[in-house]
């Protein structure tokens, strides 16, 4: 018997594995498949709607990547996926890229605290004077007067603040800025509002992990983060004094206090830079999913529309255990409502 | 009939197609690879044009990276890719070809023999391979650091390094704040503990080519060497490591293409900031960490900035590479002339 020829096998096991490769991407024909992708910070409360929605719902399947808010918005502009999220909303020049028009709707909420590592502090108080002083590099040690006036009794080290913000462009960052700008003119004139600004001070790293890393690692180190990853971590966060004078500790109460005083235009995108209720948490925002106004294929868009229902109605009691904010009542009718605007294009299939 | 049960027979018209189909296959793959190259640097350059004729060299010589102004420079990137690249390379070179000799020269396996002389097992049938055993394992080893995921290198600098440094790096600043290698205080991540990482991430290119350079040396020139009356140490120094030197080089020149490109590991442990700063113990920044952290969130305008950039790393990469292959027929000129 003759042995085949190496190069023959060779050939042989390239087609076989070609072959296997190209058969193993069809999906299955029956049943949905919705494709989103967007903003990292709502993804774990995402994740778990879409699996309990597609755990009840068979055959429909839902793919969600967190690959950040600039991504999602990206993607929704090339159409390559069914929906995108993003922090940052939307702005106006890329919502006209798409025809047939976009649909935003806030889905839940969160807050940003502040986060440190000074030995023997469990709880710190920071003036609004004090926390943009931080990022702006002008208070630059911890017994710094401004510091010092808002916690008596609090021994504060002689030690330099060590500021860590986030490395990669994010709608964390996004949200954050925007605040400080709403509080201090000089933040806003520089390094003013971006998913990656041009910080003036301090080290900086990557994602939620990788600033909650640097400050539990540096002594006299001060960061931002989200509320629920900090929570999940049990991290100290600092009490920060809102616009009428109150010092408010993050809080699923304070923070709903401040998403309240949101006044929704007719696109459902609002902001609250600066909430004036009394005893709202001073950095809060909402994050959005965005829809096209038109879907082509009627089976997504009933699983569009019954999803995101879900997610407005019952999902809302499953966002506090993760550490989000539940919408508002009158917000989430809101977004409810303008499900409503999503429609089956006239040529659907 | 005869011809049948001959030895050499001539090839089938199969074995003809497939030879034929299996060199085309490789020929196809070669130019697929080179046409790959040249695809991603000709996208890259595309991408990167309009950004190009907006900023031009200004944009390798200026600091400030700030979306808001539309203000984009890359000194302080391009300045701390040069600046822990070469240091890692110092540091993990210096290591690395120590450690080729080691393994090279049989020290370990001398030590082991000597201990199992202790118990005259060194011609044993079992223990007598000890030896030989203990330094492949060794040699393992340290190729198996190379086997480690970047991401994990970084959570080892973050968590253990830096910690483990920094009171002799604070020490440092305050006692000889004056040198400007020391001229800050390192907070938390900064160029030293990247540099420290990188240096162990390419120690196995190095250990592993330079080691092959070693044993490669023919055992002639040894003999020579001490028959001449040199001793161990002077043969080494300057009879096997300058005429292993070609592969050597070889090595480390892999090793700082490595260094250049490492990404992940840097991002977490170099501090991310936009400074151009001497000290060891100030945060920096990299041109691939930029990229990778900008890049998921960067706006339209920002893309094609980062395409300049993506465009000056492949450069500084080819420039690196020019000037080491230059080296590298320099050095093994050398080499033939003292032959």
């Amino acid at each position: 018997m003759k042995i085949p020829h190496r190069s023959f096998m060779f050939l042989a096991a390239i087609i076989t594995v070609s072959f296997v490769a190209c058969s193993g991407n069809k999906s299955s024909s029956n049943g949905v498949r919705l494709q989103g992708a967007g903003a990292s910070f709502p993804a774990p409360l995402y994740q778990k709607w879409f699996k309990s929605y597609s755990a009840a719902h068979n055959g429909v399947q839902i793919d969600y990547q967190s690959v950040g808010s600039g991504s999602g918005v990206k993607s929704v502009i090339d159409k390559t996926v069914d929906f995108g999220a993003s922090d940052a909303a939307m702005t106006p020049e890329d919502m006209a890229k798409v025809d047939g028009g976009v649909q935003l709707l806030p889905m839940t909420a969160g807050c940003i605290v502040l986060t440190y590592n000074l030995k023997g502090v469990t709880s710190l108080k920071l003036s609004r004077a004090a926390y943009a002083g931080i990022f702006l590099g002008k208070v630059k040690k911890w017994n710094d007067p401004l510091i010092a006036k808002e916690n008596p009794g609090v021994s504060l080290p002689d030690e330099p603040v060590n500021v860590v913000v986030r490395a990669d462009g994010s709608g964390t960052t996004f949200v954050f800025t925007k605040h400080l700008s709403a509080i201090s003119p000089a933040f806003a004139q520089s390094p003013g509002v971006n998913t990656l600004p041009n910080w003036p001070v301090g080290t900086r790293s990557k994602g939620n992990e990788g600033v909650t890393a640097s400050v539990m690692m540096t002594p006299g180190a001060i960061g931002y983060i989200e509320y629920g990853y900090a929570k999940s971590q049990n991290l100290p966060m600092a009490i920060l004094e809102n616009k009428s004078g109150n010092f408010v500790a993050p809080t699923t109460e304070s923070a709903q206090a401040a998403l309240g005083t949101a006044q929704f235009p007719e696109n459902l995108i609002a902001w609250v830079p600066d909430s004036d209720a009394k005893d709202a948490y001073p950095i809060a925002t909402y994050t959005w999913i965005i829809c096209y106004k038109q879907y082509h294929d009627k089976a997504k868009f009933q699983v569009i529309q019954d999803l995101l229902t879900y997610c407005v109605t019952d999902g809302q009691k499953e966002s506090e255990a993760l550490g989000y904010i539940p919408l508002p009542a009158g917000v989430a009718d809101k977004s409810k409502a303008a499900i409503q605007n999503i429609t089956l294009a006239p040529n659907a299939s | 009939m005869a011809e049948a049960k001959a030895i050499t027979q001539p090839p089938t018209g199969l074995q003809r197609a497939s030879d034929s189909i299996f060199r085309g296959l490789c020929y196809s793959f070669a130019w697929l690879s080179v046409l790959v190259v040249i695809f991603i640097v000709l996208r890259i350059a595309f991408a990167a044009a309009p950004a190009v004729r907006q900023y031009g060299l200004g944009f390798l010589t200026t600091r400030t990276w700030d979306p808001n102004r539309d203000q984009f420079g890359i000194l302080p990137e391009i300045w701390g890719t040069l600046y822990t690249s070469l240091l890692a390379l110092a540091i993990g070179g210096a290591f690395g070809v120590a450690a080729a000799v080691f393994l090279s020269e049989g020290y370990l396996g001398g030590f082991v023999f000597s201990l199992l002389k202790v118990f005259h097992l060194e011609f044993h049938g079992l223990w007598g391979k000890l030896p030989e055993r203990v330094e492949d394992i060794l040699k393992n080893l340290i190729e198996l650091l190379a086997a480690i995921p970047s991401v994990v290198y970084g959570l080892w600098g973050l968590w253990v390094v830096i910690p483990l440094i920094r009171p002799a790096c604070n020490w440092l600043h305050l006692k000889m704040g004056w040198f400007a290698p020391f001229g800050t205080d390192l907070s938390g991540p900064g160029v030293l503990p990247a540099v420290l990482v990188l240096s162990i991430m390419i120690l196995p290119t190095i250990t592993a080519i330079s080691r092959q350079a070693l044993v490669s040396v023919p055992p002639k020139l040894r003999m020579a060497a001490y028959g001449l009356g040199a001793t161990q140490w002077e043969t080494i120094l300057a009879v096997i490591l300058p005429t292993a030197a070609r592969g050597i080089l070889g090595g480390i020149l892999l090793a700082f293409g490595r260094a250049l490109g490492e990404t992940m590991a840097l991002a977490m442990l170099v501090g991310n900031a936009n400074l151009v700063s001497i000290s060891l113990f100030s945060p920096a920044n990299t041109l691939a960490a930029l990229l990778a952290n900008t890049f998921p969130e960067a706006h339209p305008k920002e893309i094609g900035v980062l395409m300049y950039a993506a465009l000056v790393l492949l450069g500084i990469t080819l420039v690196v590479n020019m000037v080491g292959a230059f080296i590298l027929q320099r050095a093994s000129a050398g080499a033939e002339g003292g032959k």
